[in-house]
């Protein structure tokens, strides 16, 4: 592979299943930014939390082997899309950094597996390529056109700021609001940016784990926010996946599109539905008709 | 070594073994042997405290008896001992400059394990001294006069204190104060802890004492503009702005207020925190001191625009106090020595911005509550929320900007004993149920624990946790409308949410924002908070290591009033005793210029940090102010023809001493 793909792709487990309009979006957005982008070859499950809590040794060695196949290509910015991805390799360079039995090991199975040493791979969220790399400005000159008066909650999840702060701040991240405002959505002050979607609760204590993503939506829906905007296909597919559920429960008329951000921000700067992956949404689907439709006459230009 | 150039070399070395300090870790028996055996060495001795009576007295005895004429002492670090046992040396006759210490216990016994290493490095480091102290030379230390006035920077409780206690010994003082009124932070607290004395009643006589004194000249809304000068003998320069009042005109009736042409306050009221409103023409508050007004010049109608009907004027027509065309002036005023108690400034809790300040209404700091539970603040003493509600809940929230490593990690030392006043006040004014939220509580001082226990036993919950947020977001209808403090009760290891009408920050204490130009003007140093730093942490905590400028109260470091009141009476006493003594003796390691070598090439002159170096140009050669210079051998390195040369730091001395090190026993 040329070396010349600024970023490299890892897409993890979940953009090449239920999270996979996150993919069509991204390399649709990627692709409309002029940005060089390739998915890595051969890449392996990132272990995600779960096996981070069993081993971290091990979990880190399995991290450790995408960081260094990254390595391999010369490209320097591995891109994680998904929350729990980025987070498990971000947490492994750390442990190896910091910890010099977990890196001693590393350095003697990557060597056993004749794969190169770890340094200077660059683990980056699309957040943060979005908002560093691009820029708020460029998107704003890059918008072609706004979804006007559409009101917007940005949502993080527990993982992409937390602990680190490279994606945004960890306390008040706006970065988000920021995007959005520049590619035409009116965003809602919303106060549960980094609070928990349940994660794989929704499949193991299931009522706990619908009960966070009421809270969620309810608060949304109470800022007066029409959809949601997430950068994790965990948080997108739970909040997604059990509105049905929450309003047989809780009798409250909640159907509210959830999107990832990238599907905004292409829509803005051109793409079309199918290749931003919106036909595939569950809920909020009368909202993304209307909205996303395209007719020519309909559209607004800038 | 020959005798020939040096007289005839008798060096008596002295080893201590500090208690234990040296002992245990340096075989001090057998340096001391090992000493005796080096060129020049009539005399070598171990001994168990050399700094005691009797220490001295066998160094005074060898001078007298053996005929000793150079001593070196292995000790302790020279910061702490040299002047002891150079006055050993003086009192037995000796010129106290033959005294040479080396530091075999910060540089050695206390870094190292390792016996048998740490004595052969206190042997190497006795030797360079052996080699170097031959070569030493008798100096002279100089006197020069001290100017007997005294500044005081800054005009809170430890300047007021500080300015009175040199004032009522018969010096004269000037107090600068840069805000239109003396009082500081302290004239803006409502109670005192632990005893709940009110504030403003025990601070207010001591200004009005301040404005009263004959020996103080007070200048409020003035600030120090350039230092120049040395111990004995500071130039200042003190810019006084413009208050478009004349001081000794107003008699602080105030009809001018009343009758300013805005009808109703409109601009932040500063000392109560923008919790109120004042006018453009304001006085800071009733006891203000000097009691005169002061005319904002970024809100008069008359000072941004000259079109005002200035009815302020007409109020004041007989007088003729107001002057809109009033200009800054300069004074420039001659002091012996300068006490700097410029304060501090609350931390700014938006940089923590999961706490909601500026953003949630009824998020106060400590400094706004002072305000709002006292009597003759904004709401009369009132507790009542930004939006009007008497709150039934109030959670104090402690560490905002204190002991935490993304803002500031000190601990601020009041906020514990500030809150618990404050959850008192606040139960007692309101009956509210009260929250303090604390990583640990810290009631060290007299009264203060017992305080504590007061609070609770009121019936103050204490919740053991750093907030993680507050919020107003309700999780369930009993949360609706309410903040909510989200904390993990590091005590039942639950993570709660309790429900408040109110939350208070406890702000942590920070150094001033020009706390840096501050340090510069007056060449002080600041330690790595920021905060000035003292000549020593424990027996000079507010002399700076600037000759004649002394610190005090919380420009120093976070402290309580009791603190703070001290710390400027031991400044005073400093700065009083120099004036009494009159003169100040300057350690004679200065530098000087070889004329008949100087060439005149003028490299050394920019480069002296004191300004000591100057270029006669009548001779063309260099000149150096011994009274300035610091004996930092900036000039003597730089020097390219090596004609400037340093007392106790000459080549000989230099050379003999590496060669000593280097030379492996």
């Amino acid at each position: 592979m040329e070396p010349s793909a600024k970023y490299l792709y890892y897409p993890g487990c979940s953009l090449k299943g239920t999270g996979i309009a996150y993919e069509e979006s991204l390399l649709t957005t990627f692709r409309l930014l002029e940005l060089p982008i390739k998915e890595l070859p051969d890449w392996n499950c990132c272990g995600a939390t779960n096996y981070m809590s069993v081993s971290e040794t091990s979990a880190t060695l399995l991290a450790a082997r995408n960081l260094a196949l990254a390595r391999q290509t010369g490209s320097r910015d591995l891109l994680a899309p998904c929350n729990a991805c980025y987070l498990t390799l971000r947490k492994s360079q750390e442990l190896v950094a910091h910890y010099p039995k977990i890196a001693h090991e590393v350095e003697q199975f990557l060597e056993q597996a004749g794969l190169p040493r770890l340094d200077s791979v660059r683990v980056r969220h699309v957040l943060e390529v979005l908002y560093t790399d691009v820029g708020v400005e460029r998107l704003r000159e890059l918008t072609v056109r706004r979804l006007q008066g559409v009101r917007m909650a940005s949502y993080y999840g527990c993982q992409a700021v937390r602990p680190y702060g490279e994606v945004d701040d960890p306390h008040e991240p706006t970065r988000m609001d920021q995007i959005l405002k520049a590619v035409g959505v009116d965003v809602v002050e919303y106060n549960l940016k980094t609070k928990c979607c349940g994660g794989a609760l929704t499949g193991t204590i299931h009522d706990v784990g619908v009960r966070l993503n009421y809270i969620l939506l309810k608060e949304a829906m109470r800022q007066g926010a029409q959809a949601i905007v997430t950068i994790c296909p965990l948080c997108q597919f739970n909040l997604d996946a059990y509105q049905a559920e929450i309003r047989k429960q809780t009798g409250e008329p909640i159907d509210m599109p959830i999107f990832y951000l990238t599907q905004i921000v292409g829509w803005a700067l051109g793409g079309d539905v199918r290749e931003l992956g919106l036909h595939r949404a569950i809920s909020g689907k009368k909202l993304i008709e209307q909205w996303f439709t395209v007719k020519k006459e309909a559209e607004t230009y800038v | 070594m020959s005798e020939q150039r040096n007289g005839h070399v008798r060096i008596g070395v002295y080893i201590c073994h500090c208690g234990a300090n040296i002992a245990d870790t340096v075989d001090v028996k057998a340096v001391a042997e090992y000493a005796a055996t080096l060129p020049g060495v009539v005399i070598s001795r171990e001994y168990k405290y050399m700094c005691s009576d009797p220490g001295q007295e066998l160094i005074q005895k060898d001078i007298e008896e053996h005929a000793i004429n150079r001593v070196v002492v292995a000790a302790c670090s020279p910061t702490l001992h040299e002047n002891t046992f150079r006055g050993a040396a003086e009192r037995a006759g000796l010129n106290p400059f033959f005294v040479q210490m080396v530091n075999i216990r910060e540089h050695d016994s206390w870094v190292h394990s390792d016996r048998e290493a740490a004595t052969v490095k206190a042997k190497d480091l006795v030797r360079a001294a052996v080699m170097r102290v031959y070569f030493h030379k008798p100096l002279e230390k100089r006197r020069v006069p001290i100017h007997p006035e005294v500044l005081v920077v800054g005009g809170g409780i430890a300047g007021i204190h500080a300015a009175l206690t040199v004032a009522n010994s018969g010096k004269r003082v000037y107090l600068v104060e840069r805000e239109p009124t003396i009082g500081g932070h302290m004239a803006q607290y409502d109670k005192t802890f632990p005893t709940l004395d009110c504030a403003a009643c025990i601070l207010t006589p001591k200004m009005s004492a301040v404005r009263a004194h004959p020996n103080i000249t007070l200048w409020t809304y003035s600030e120090v503009v350039s230092v120049d000068g040395s111990v004995g003998d500071y130039k200042v320069v003190v810019k006084r702005k413009p208050r478009y009042v004349h001081e000794d005109l107003c008699v602080g009736c105030l009809q001018c207020i009343e009758t300013c042409v805005y009808k109703d306050s409109k601009f932040d009221d500063e000392f109560n925190l923008g919790l109120s409103k004042r006018k453009p023409i304001y006085i800071p508050f009733a006891q203000a001191t000097p009691k005169v007004v002061v005319i904002d010049p970024d809100a008069c109608i008359q000072l941004k625009t000259g079109k005002c009907k200035k009815s302020c004027m007409e109020a004041c027509v007989e007088r003729g106090a107001i002057d809109f065309a009033q200009k800054e002036t300069y004074e420039e005023i001659h002091v012996g020595s300068i006490i700097i108690a410029t304060g501090f400034q609350t931390f700014d809790p938006r940089r923590m911005p999961q706490y909601g300040y500026g953003k949630y209404p009824n998020v106060y700091n400590t400094l706004e509550v002072e305000r709002l539970v006292n009597a003759s603040g904004p709401t009369s003493g009132q507790v009542i929320t930004r939006d009007g509600r008497v709150p039934k809940s109030v959670g104090i929230v402690l560490c905002v900007g204190s002991r935490d490593e993304n803002t500031n990690r000190w601990c601020s030392r009041v906020c514990c004993m500030t809150s618990l006043k404050l959850a008192h006040l606040i139960k007692e004014h309101t009956g509210a149920e009260v929250y303090i939220f604390y990583i640990d509580m810290r009631a060290a001082g007299k009264g203060y624990e017992e305080f504590y226990q007061r609070v609770l036993n009121e019936g103050v919950h204490f919740i053991r946790g750093r907030v993680a947020e507050i919020t107003d977001w309700a999780l369930d209808p009993s949360e609706a409308g309410k903040l909510v403090a989200r904390v993990e009760d590091t005590n039942t290891g639950f993570v709660r949410r309790i429900p408040l009408d109110m939350v208070v920050l406890a702000v942590g204490l920070e150094p001033q924002p020009d706390a840096h130009e501050v340090q510069r003007m007056f060449g002080i140093s600041c330690s790595l908070d920021g905060f000035f730093l003292e000549k020593h942490p424990k027996l000079a905590p507010a002399p700076t290591y600037t000759d004649g400028i002394f610190i005090a109260g919380l420009c120093h470091g976070p402290k309580d009033i009791p603190d703070t009141v001290m710390q400027a009476g031991y400044a005073a006493a400093e700065a009083i005793a120099l004036a009494d003594t009159g003169f100040f003796e300057l350690e004679p390691n200065t530098a000087y210029v070889v004329e008949e070598e100087c060439s005149g090439c003028k490299t050394c002159v920019p480069l002296c940090p004191y300004q000591a170096v100057t270029f006669n140009e009548e001779k063309q050669k260099a000149f150096i102010n011994e009274v300035l210079c610091k004996g930092c051998g900036t000039c003597v390195a730089a020097c390219p023809s090596g004609s400037i040369k340093q007392n106790l730091f000459e080549d000989e001395e230099i050379y003999s001493e590496i060669e000593g090190v280097l030379a492996y026993a």
